[in-house]
């Protein structure tokens, strides 16, 4: 149920996600430095372009490298094939990529640019 | 020297057409006994209808594998000291294959993914051509080398999780094959052969835990020759090799 371009597309989006993982654990343990508020951290997002892309980036990439992990675990453990599984996989796709997608929106650009 | 007058408790799964069970005998132990000593010895002595597969006896035609205390193995090469549980020996018929009849599965799907795998040997030359030189030191020789000196037992077979959660799914022992004749230069089947093994049920799909180097009785590593063709085919895909 992994063919060529699935795997491809989740070594591909497991490159993309290393550097970005790193690169929100050092902006994590930097912002925590004066206490965490949602003031602040709006304060660094609002408007940012730059925030934008690097989130929705790694929103892209979790979304397209979760529905393939999830379509092998729920094919191998639960015995789902055929049609069902494509369709699970685009659900999973489509839900984490809603889900994600709106919250980067919200604390980035959703109040315009600044 | 082991006391001829001990027995071993082996537990032999029986099976009829769907009627699986195991069922109890006692066999004397032996010096130097294997699993396959055991099952013949049952089969002389107790019950002549007890039907497995061998040939050989010495390790080189693949037919005598079975499930031994879970474990797949080459009876006739497995001594039953190395894995006897206190004098206790349960054999079974190979894991991921269907029974035909007791310690007997049948081999079909086994080699129907050979074929699918397209591993296969594709001439480039017709028996009018002159023979191929490959020296033993050409690079692809070597790598063939480390894949080459399968016996088609289907041990590795048996040992793999994702061929038991995935019917689909091609193997260690066909995949492993498909690689030794990805390295074979006078092959000219190598474009079907990597689009063969990218489908639904190829090579993407082996998780690399390699359940199948560990106990192919001929000491080869199907998981290498696995990442080598995932290597090959992610290299078509991205034409790196045109
Ligand atoms: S390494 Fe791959 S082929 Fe070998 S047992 Fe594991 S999943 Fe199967
Ligand atoms: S790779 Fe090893 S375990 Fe698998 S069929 Fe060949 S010899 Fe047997
Ligand atoms: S009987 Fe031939 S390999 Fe065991």
């Amino acid at each position: 149920m992994l063919t060529l371009r699935l795997y491809f597309a989740q070594r591909l989006t497991a490159i993309i996600m290393a550097p970005l993982t790193l690169g929100h654990l050092v902006v994590m343990i930097y912002a925590v430095q004066d206490g965490l508020s949602v003031a602040e951290i709006l304060a660094r997002t609002r408007g940012s372009v730059t925030w934008f892309l690097f989130y929705g980036s790694f929103v892209l990439a979790v979304a397209v490298h979760a529905a393939i992990g999830l379509r092998v675990i729920i094919s191998e453990w639960l015995g789902v094939r055929g049609v069902m599984l494509s369709f699970f996989s685009w659900a999973v796709l489509v839900l984490l990529l809603f889900l994600g997608g709106r919250a980067v929106w919200m604390v980035t650009l959703a109040g315009g640019l600044q | 020297m082991v006391d001829t007058e001990t027995f071993l408790d082996v537990s032999i799964w029986r099976d009829q057409g769907g009627d699986g069970h195991f069922e109890t005998y006692q066999v004397p132990r032996l010096a130097n006994q294997t699993i396959l000593d055991v099952v013949s010895w049952v089969q002389q002595h107790i019950d002549p209808t007890l039907s497995y597969r061998f040939a050989c006896r010495v390790g080189m035609c693949g037919s005598c594998a079975m499930m031994v205390n879970g474990e797949p193995r080459w009876t006739c090469r497995t001594h039953v000291k190395k894995v006897v549980v206190e004098d206790c020996l349960e054999i079974a018929p190979l894991r991921n294959l269907p029974v035909i009849k007791d310690l007997v599965v049948d081999m079909d799907p086994f080699f129907d993914k050979w074929v699918a795998a397209n591993a296969v040997f594709e001439p480039s030359r017709t028996r009018d051509d002159p023979m191929a030189p490959i020296t033993p030191d050409d690079p692809m020789r070597i790598v063939a080398d480390g894949a080459i000196e399968c016996i088609n037992c289907a041990v590795c077979y048996a040992a793999c999780d994702v061929v038991a959660a995935n019917p689909e799914y091609l193997g260690p022992a066909a995949l492993n094959r498909s690689w030794s004749l990805v390295n074979d230069s006078r092959d000219a089947g190598q474009a079907q052969r990597l689009h063969a093994v990218s489908a639904g049920g190829g090579c993407h799909n082996c998780h690399s835990q390699q359940s199948c180097a560990k106990f192919c009785p001929n000491e080869l590593n199907p998981t290498l020759s696995i990442s080598g063709l995932k290597r090959a085919t992610l290299k078509s895909l991205l034409r790196w090799d045109r």
